[in-house]
């Protein structure tokens, strides 16, 4: 087990090395920062004094080395833009993406078994051909239309037209708790109502994505000798469902319920963007069009670390939930 | 003469799919009593496993059991309610399956899939539970059983997982057990020791056994009586010592005819010309008159089972002699 958590923390290693340096000679490739830094005004006095600040003055390669020495002691540069270190910049903005990811995916989770449950179960049915046709939409809905549409539906028309209606946020994330020195919206109700509409927006991808999942895995299931071996016992729907079913189909379920979050987190970027939600997506966005490097590659680090660490823990999940996985060393 | 433990009359079980209705069974008459073992013997797509789970209800759609009686102790099981049938499965009626690879919940300890079967039934605590389903262990042999409760089903051999399900069928000391093949995936060395064992747990119990298989070897060291179906009906039915040395139906003679013994070595073995048909275009009358090298026109006309001798029947205008 502690061997199979320490390979799986070298091969980040690795895809962090490879990944800093295509995106250090991705943008430098793209343009140099300095002439949006700088105003058109400046003297090139001034403008070399800061090309040398930044250390833009020396070789890519020189560039890219000094970046490895110093990200090995943790210190990831400043931003070019706010001065500020970018790894600080970035644990600023998380807290909102994580809270955002986390109660999107728990949203989409919720609704997406239990309906791709039913739908598995009765797929004859007139619900389940409703929920079927219903989840196609959801994932094949572009995230930037939906997020627009439940904005004009639930932030503009329907509060205009039905009087009393409540009027739901927008913008921003509202008041926020510190907790442990984060700062979280859904501990205040201010907080749950600017968090509802971006929320929704991710899960109806996620949770439609869930529920046909949930359908496939359960039709796969169902014919199976243990599930009738399981009513040869005289065992009731109930249990039959709830436990023989359900303990089955959780394996691909978390699977792919961790890879999403995952998906969320790293690039909520669109979502974010129109719901003005001052998440990492939004801080990466606004860097690149700055050619702010520090900022872009800290990010990306980051986030690779983050897809590292959640496939991980799908891979602990999956031992849990299915004995015949076992992580040892051969694992890989 | 005791009552039958379970009695089948006219049973048809039908299947409706897009290309037809499959006739899986078409109307099969038997019956066991408290202790016997009945060999329902045919090869695939004769019908046998399908009226083991017609028996218990387990029958999905788009299959259903359109005519007939299943009368278990004078009750008839086609008019039973879900729940009363719920009821009366795992605890009078238990069945063993096939694959002993596929039975087992792959993602439940053993303990907790023996558990639930007994308190699906009886309102017990779990330690009275684990207490039965540790017996149940032991008596179909299960070394260290306390031990082996523990363990998931992959940590068990294909012999010994069939050994749990015969232990899981057993939990609640069922009157009737119906066997689909429990012995075809096992190795023959395996497959003997649990042959021995269902024998004398139905001696020792008074259990009814049907046992469902395409081997007549296998039951010809278990059965009471043997009954053999080709194409959803029982073409010959009788003593297991009567229909292994004197079969009347071509069919019978054919199957026998074609189990490979010590006498003929070196000999080509017999086989049955052509293939079992398809059960979407059976011909008419007799389903096994293109294969049988006795068939007549008469044979167009379906036959009755007849009474060959007392207590040994079969469908066929030309018995064999």
């Amino acid at each position: 087990m502690l061997v199979f958590i320490i390979r799986r923390l070298m091969q980040a290693v690795v895809v962090m090395v490879v990944m800093s340096a295509l995106v250090f000679g991705g943008i430098y490739l793209i343009g140099n920062p300095v002439a949006m830094l700088i105003s058109d005004q400046a003297s090139e006095a001034d403008r070399l004094a800061v090309i040398r600040d930044l250390g833009l003055d020396q070789p890519i390669w020189q560039q890219y080395l000094t970046f490895v020495g110093k990200a090995l002691v943790g210190d990831f540069g400043k931003s070019f833009r706010a001065g500020e270190p970018a790894m600080r910049l970035i644990f600023q903005h998380m807290p909102a993406t994580l809270e955002l990811a986390v109660i999107a995916m728990t949203i989409a989770v919720l609704i997406g078994v239990p309906l791709g449950l039913y739908a598995g179960l009765r797929p004859d049915s007139f619900g389940a051909r409703s929920i079927m046709t219903v989840s196609i939409l959801g994932f094949s809905l572009p995230t930037f239309w939906v997020g627009l549409m439940l904005i004009m539906l639930f932030a503009v028309a329907l509060p205009d037209w039905i009087p009393g209606w409540p009027r739901l946020p927008s913008s921003g994330r509202g008041p926020t708790v510190d907790v442990f020195g984060l700062k979280l919206s859904f501990l205040t109700a201010q907080g749950w109502l600017h968090l509802l509409l971006p929320a929704m927006t991710l899960a109806l991808a996620k949770g439609a994505l869930i529920i046909r999942l949930t359908r496939a895995a359960t039709r796969e299931v169902l014919p199976m000798d243990y599930v009738k071996f399981a009513r040869a016992k005289g065992l009731r729907e109930r249990r039959i469902v709830g436990v023989h079913v359900l303990k089955n189909i959780a394996i691909p379920i978390a699977t792919v319920t961790g890879l999403e979050l995952g998906q969320v987190i790293a690039f909520a970027v669109v979502t974010e963007t129109i719901f003005s939600w001052p998440g990492m997506g939004k801080l990466l966005i606004d860097s690149i069009l700055l050619l702010d490097r520090p900022v872009v590659v800290a990010y990306l680090v980051i986030i690779v670390f983050f897809l590292v660490l959640l496939n991980l823990l799908v891979d602990i999940l999956y031992s849990v939930l299915d004995p015949r996985v076992r992580l040892d060393a051969t694992a890989r | 003469m005791t009552a039958p433990t379970l009695k089948l009359v006219n049973l048809k079980t039908h299947f409706f799919t897009r290309e037809g209705v499959v006739k899986s069974v078409d109307g099969v008459d038997f019956e066991v009593k408290a202790g016997e073992v009945l060999g329902l013997v045919g090869e695939s797509g004769s019908g046998k496993s399908v009226t083991g789970f017609s028996i218990l209800g387990l029958i999905d759609p788009p299959g259903r059991i359109v005519d007939g009686q299943i009368l278990y102790r004078g009750e008839d099981l086609t008019r039973a309610t879900p729940e009363r049938l719920r009821a009366l499965r795992g605890k009078n009626i238990a069945m063993v399956f096939q694959d002993p690879m596929m039975t087992l919940n792959p993602v439940l300890r053993v303990d907790t899939q023996m558990i639930e079967a007994v308190r699906a039934h009886d309102d017990v605590d779990d330690a009275a539970a684990r207490a039965r389903a540790l017996a149940a262990l032991a008596q179909v042999g299960i070394p260290s059983p306390e031990a082996r409760l523990r363990s998931y089903p992959h940590q068990f051999s294909g012999g010994m997982r069939q050994r749990v399900a015969i232990a899981i069928a057993l939990l609640n000391r069922p009157d009737l057990i119906v066997a689909d093949e429990p012995t075809t995936a096992l190795d023959v060395t395996i497959q003997g020791q649990i042959l021995f064992e269902m024998r004398k747990l139905c001696r020792d119990t008074g259990t009814a056994l049907i046992w469902v298989t395409h081997d007549l070897a296998v039951v010809a060291g278990l059965a009471d009586h043997i009954a053999v179906m080709y194409a959803g009906r029982i073409v010959e039915h009788g003593p297991t010592a009567t229909i292994l040395e004197q079969p009347r139906h071509p069919y019978t003679r054919g199957l026998i005819g074609s189990v490979p013994t010590r006498g003929h070595r070196g000999q080509a073995l017999f086989q049955i010309p052509g293939m079992a048909p398809s059960p979407l275009r059976l011909p008419p009358g007799c389903a096994f008159q293109p294969r049988c090298d006795r068939a007549s026109d008469q044979c167009a006309t379906m036959p009755d089972l007849r009474d060959m001798a007392p207590d040994h029947h079969a469908r066929c205008w030309h018995p064999v002699a």
